[in-house]
């Protein structure tokens, strides 16, 4: 836990090298890479309700909402920056979480799970037969300027926008960090372990979660809007539950130790996924189950806890080097 | 214990590098390469995907050997050799979208040619637009694409949705069938719900007197309509129109058709043809069936029809052709056509982006279900004939045939080049030229 | 609302709730056991309906015997599914991960019903298979007018017997018993020299041959192809959370709850279709957050 300032020199760094590497990296990857970042902040929102023993299936409703919030003010108010796009998509699922924490703030375990899940399902309902909003076939976006600046020719948009994508995921990981760290940040883990010693001592597990669930919700609502641009695209199936249970894997895939983990994790999933596609157009499903089954029997604590599994393996050899120089 | 995480990294790694290492394939001059994108698992596998990809592979294998007739004869694409990748289009639009860019950007290929789902084409023609690259659609019904924006890079090589419910209304009218009510039946999501849109407005314009009774819209995929037959048999509406499709379809007609459903009424199944070979005797006879296009038995004889029937007869013994191999070959030889037109204007190399694209507008040409012209969206949507016909099973072929087969011509079904198809169907019509 | 509307609801509700009950039921079976919620759930059932039509297409097709034979032909291939699949599962993949959170292992029956879609295709390939035969043996029904067919009927049967065999075995046997126990306390059953490891992998193997009755007895109305088992995990799922995860009369009583709902809505209000059963599921988890019939469990601090 290296503190605010090691927290923020570490997300000046990561800045930098997303920004080098961004530059050398093909086309291709640089779109793999934006989405797998907007859907990492997603993900990461699971992250921050996992640490109070929250899991929600209901997450796309935020995604929905964040995208479907960028595409409204893009295509009937003309707002074409993308950090104010961005910003609604952050306040439209603030707004939304604000009204639905309160309504869960009783569940846990499977059933907080089902319930968001089934709230997901239901905006899923209400998009489809919405043909202002282009129904189940959804609408398109155009691509947005930053700061003003309209970049030229599609390779420009695209790492412009993945330099956009990777300042906003810094930020919000560096902030997340920076909230996990904090007193509030670790009650949720006491919440996590035992409640009613929680309540006992004096805090309130209902802050704690609600807390939790709006910047989750946020979280949501930004990855949405990243991905709508990046996408171009946006229709109900943002709000559907398999949608949401992959966000839900990416939080497991990554563990709760390690905010970084979450988006290697997410750049890790869209490659498999594509080189799966790739090779086996016919199977790419199955490959993507034996991927997911062999990762989550390998790495329990999810790859975030990788670093901790090699630390003690240094230390031996260390001490066995020490050993036999003596 | 610290090998597991090491071999899960390594895993990993594989991929990136796997990934990094297809990246490095070279773009080969001699050879054009097209990306072909349909169902290849989920519920449009078994109705639209497996039968598109069963026809283009037909006719990608035939061109590569110059085994078509003229004007068809050269080998592959003007002499290049055709490869084809395939790509699933099940996974959702957002997958759809990476997958395109990764056929382009990392995977090289020259053209992609798919989509089945409307909303998959609606959400990867922005982005070949932004790759200034060739994308051809070729199966999927929304008229959105052009209507509510222009490509450059963009074509689709079959005409869009709205025309299979024109022809629906129209053949009623050209058969002298009067209803007094109507009762509709179809998917709650955009295509059944523009469907019905359309069948209702052309039915209004051209019999005002039919009212509708009932509408009733299952879930996709529920393929449970126990509740739903017993609603329209207590409604017992003169007309059911469905627009239902694939295994729903199927599903549908095996609950419906024992309970006498449809019996004694006009049953209109918009785009049915697909799941008469699979039915068979299950289908009672006298349905009215759609095939979106004179595709399969609404094919009016020609030369290049001919050639594919006989071609998919012999690749397939046994299959009967439907509309998704129609549409696989029209999409084929559309592509070909402007291929060959942009390398005799530029010499015989293999063309660009910009020099397919800027050859493809507004091409004609002969395919099997007839001719087809790119005469909408700016020389970009393409509009062909129609047809309907009556289901009657033939216990000799032991096949459903079609009969009292009505065709419609192109200009009578599609709307006119500048007018929205829904807004041409309001307005009853206006420079619809039908004999 | 005349007679004949409201007789219509009821029967198209009963016949509705007779077919969740039979689908669903397996996946309350496996959750109450093994705590696990099976997201292969759907696969399972799809597997039921392949192997079901692939039976009644070789023994109809080749007319092999008394017609009627057919249905147990169907009840067969369901038991050869659950024989072959239940071992598989349980002892070859799910039981590595037992000792994990609950979400973990529906993320491993995630990556399960993925594998199992394609090995699916694999097998059976993307064509449409049918087992039409049995549906027509039973003939038709007429109730105020409207003709329903009786194999709908007997299906209410079918589900009636499971129902009562469910709840007779868990609560009047000895083996039921033991099973409860282990509901209730996996480790102090285990104190008590209850062979868990077994129990766990019985109780799979009859949620999988539930699933696959289910998709074995839904065949015949269907075309069975790639994709049938994806609205059935959504409606399993929707039908065990309202009546109550791992409670068997809890997913009868949901059933009939569901099955109502969606026959009046799509007699009275066709447009709701499409989220009657997530409505019904947000209003019942508002009132019950546990569902319909909740579990009994000591509260541990």
């Amino acid at each position: 836990m290296a503190g605010i300032v090691g927290t923020l020199a570490a997300a000046v760094i990561a800045f930098a090298v997303l920004a080098v590497a961004g530059y050398a990296m093909p086309n291709w990857l640089v779109l793999v890479a934006t989405l797998a970042f907007a859907k990492g902040l997603v993900a990461l929102g699971i992250v921050v309700l996992m640490r109070g023993g929250l899991v929600s299936f209901g997450q796309g409703t935020f995604y929905c909402a964040g995208a479907y919030a960028a595409g409204m003010a893009m295509r009937s108010f003309g707002i074409g920056d993308a950090a104010l796009l961005v910003a609604l998509g952050a306040i439209a699922g603030l707004i939304l979480g604000a009204i639905i924490a309160p309504l869960l703030a009783g569940y846990r375990g499977i059933f907080f799970a089902t319930l968001t899940l089934a709230l997901s399902m239901i905006v899923y309902g209400i998009l489809n037969k919405t043909y202002s909003l282009g129904g189940s076939d959804g609408l398109n976006l155009h691509a947005p300027r930053f700061f003003g600046y309209q970049p030229a020719g599609s390779q420009n948009a695209g790492y412009a926008l993945f330099l956009f994508t990777s300042l906003v995921t810094v930020i919000a990981a560096a902030l997340c960090r920076i909230h996990f760290d904090s007193v509030r940040g670790l009650l949720s883990h006491a919440a996590r372990d035992n409640e009613i010693r929680v309540e006992y001592l004096g805090a309130s597990v209902r802050w704690v979660n609600g807390i939790n669930f709006v910047i989750a919700a946020a979280l949501g609502g930004i990855g949405g809007a990243l991905s709508a641009l990046s996408l171009g695209h946006i229709d109900p199936d943002f709000a559907f539950w398999t949608t949401s249970g992959e966000f839900v894997f990416l939080a497991i895939l990554s563990g709760y130790m390690s905010v970084a983990a979450v988006f290697v994790a997410a750049i890790l999933l869209e490659l498999v996924r594509s080189f799966s596609s790739q090779y086996f157009p016919n199977t790419w499903q199955g490959a993507l189950g034996v991927f997911l089954l062999l990762i989550i029997l390998f790495l329990p604590g999810g790859l975030g806890s990788l670093p901790l599994r090699l630390r003690p393996s240094r230390a031996k050899s260390a001490r066995a080097s020490m050993e036999k120089s003596k | 214990m610290k090998f597991r995480g090491l071999a899960a990294a390594l895993v990993a790694g594989a991929g990136v590098l796997g990934s990094f290492a297809s990246s490095a394939t070279a773009q080969d001059d001699n050879v054009f390469k097209l990306a072909f994108v349909a169902f290849l698992s989920g519920q449009a596998a078994e109705s639209f995907g497996k039968p598109a990809v069963q026809g283009a592979k037909a006719v990608i294998d035939a061109l590569n050997a110059g085994s078509l007739p003229k004007p068809y004869d050269k080998v592959g694409f003007g002499g290049l050799k055709i490869e084809v990748q395939l790509i699933d289009e099940a996974g959702g639009a957002t997958k759809q979208v990476e997958e395109l860019r990764n056929a382009f950007e990392r995977d090289h290929v020259d053209a992609v040619l798919g989509y089945v789902s409307s909303g998959d084409c609606l959400a990867v023609s922005p982005a070949a637009e932004e790759l200034k690259k060739l994308l051809v659609l070729f199966d999927c019904g929304t008229p959105r694409i052009f209507e509510e924006n222009k490509f450059k890079y963009v074509f689709r090589t079959a005409a869009h949705g709205a025309m299979d419910n024109v022809a629906m209304a129209r053949y009623l009218v050209k058969r002298g069938i009067k209803v007094a009510d109507v009762g509709a039946m179809n998917q709650d999501y955009a295509w059944g719900q523009d469907s019905w849109k359309d069948f209702k407005g052309s039915l209004a314009q051209l019999e005002p007197e039919a009212k509708t009774k009932v509408e009733l819209w299952p879930k996709f995929g529920a393929g449970q309509y126990g509740t739903e037959i017993s609603t329209l048999l207590q409604e017992n509406p003169a007309l059911i129109y469905s627009s239902l499709w694939g295994g729903d379809l199927q599903a549908f007609v095996l609950q419906a058709a024992p309970r006498g459903l449809m019996k004694d009424r006009v049953v209109v199944l918009s785009a049915s043809d697909h799941v008469l070979p699979p039915l068979g005797n299950k289908m009672p006879d006298g349905v009215i069936v759609g095939a979106r296009g004179s595709n399969g038995q609404f094919a009016e004889k020609s030369p290049i029809n001919d050639w594919y029937v006989a071609t998919l007869a012999a690749a397939y013994p046994g299959l009967i052709p439907v509309q998704p191999h129609y549409r696989a070959a029209q999409g084929l030889l559309g592509l070909k056509t402007a291929i060959e037109k942009a390398m005799a204007a530029n010499g015989g190399k293999k063309p660009t982006s910009d020099e397919m694209a800027a050859a493809m507008v507004g091409i004609e040409w002969d395919a099997p279900p007839g001719h087809i012209k790119l005469a909408l969206g700016d020389g970009h949507q393409a509009v062909q004939s129609n047809a309907a016909g009556r289901s009657k099973w033939d216990p000799d072929a032991k096949m459903v045939r079609l009969v009292d087969i009505e065709h419609f011509a192109a200009e009578c079904v599609n709307p006119p080049p500048g007018v929205k198809a829904a807004d041409w169907i309001a307005q009853g019509f206006p420079g619809a030229k039908c004999d | 609302m005349s007679a004949k509307l409201a007789a219509a609801i009821l029967i198209d509700g009963v016949i509705d709730a007779s077919w969740l009950f039979i689908v669903a039921v397996g996946l309350t079976l496996v959750f109450g056991v093994l705590n696990i919620l099976n997201f292969a759930h759907g696969s399972l059932f799809a597997v039921g309906a392949y192997a079901a039509a692939s039976a009644v297409g070789w023994y109809y097709g080749g007319e092999l015997g008394p017609p009627f034979l057919g249905y147990l032909l169907m009840l067969g291939s369901a038991l050869a599914v659950a024989l072959i699949l239940g071992p598989l599962l349980e002892r070859g993949v799910l039981r590595f991960f037992y000792r994990r959170d609950e979400v973990v292992l529906v993320l491993v029956t995630y990556a399960l019903f993925l594998i199992l879609e394609d090995a699916t295709k694999l097998i059976w390939g993307a064509e449409a298979y049918y087992a039409s035969e049995p549906y027509a043996l039973l003939g038709n029904v007429s109730f105020f007018g409207l003709s329903y067919v009786g194999y709908d009927f007997a299906l209410i049967g079918l589900a009636l017997i499971v129902g009562l065999l469910l709840w007779f075995g868990i609560n009047r046997t000895v083996s039921g018993k033991i099973v409860l126990a282990v509901i209730h306390d996996r480790d102090i059953s285990r104190a008590m020299g209850v062979n868990v490891s077994r129990v766990f992998a019985l109780a799979f193997m009859l949620g999988v041959f539930l699933a696959a009755l289910g998709g074995a007895f839904t065949a015949p109305k269907i075309s069975v192809q790639p994709g049938i088992g994806i609205t059935v995990i959504l409606l399993s799922f929707a039908v065990v959370v309202i009546g109550g995860l791992g409670s068997v009369e809890g997913a009868a009583a949901a059933a009939l709850f569901v099955g109502f709902a969606r026959a009046a809505a799509i007699h009275l209000v066709p447009w709701a279709e499409l989220f009657i059963v997530y409505l019904v599921m947000a209003l019942v988890l508002a009132f019950r957050p546990e569902g319909l019939f909740q579990r009994m469990s000591a509260r541990k601090i």
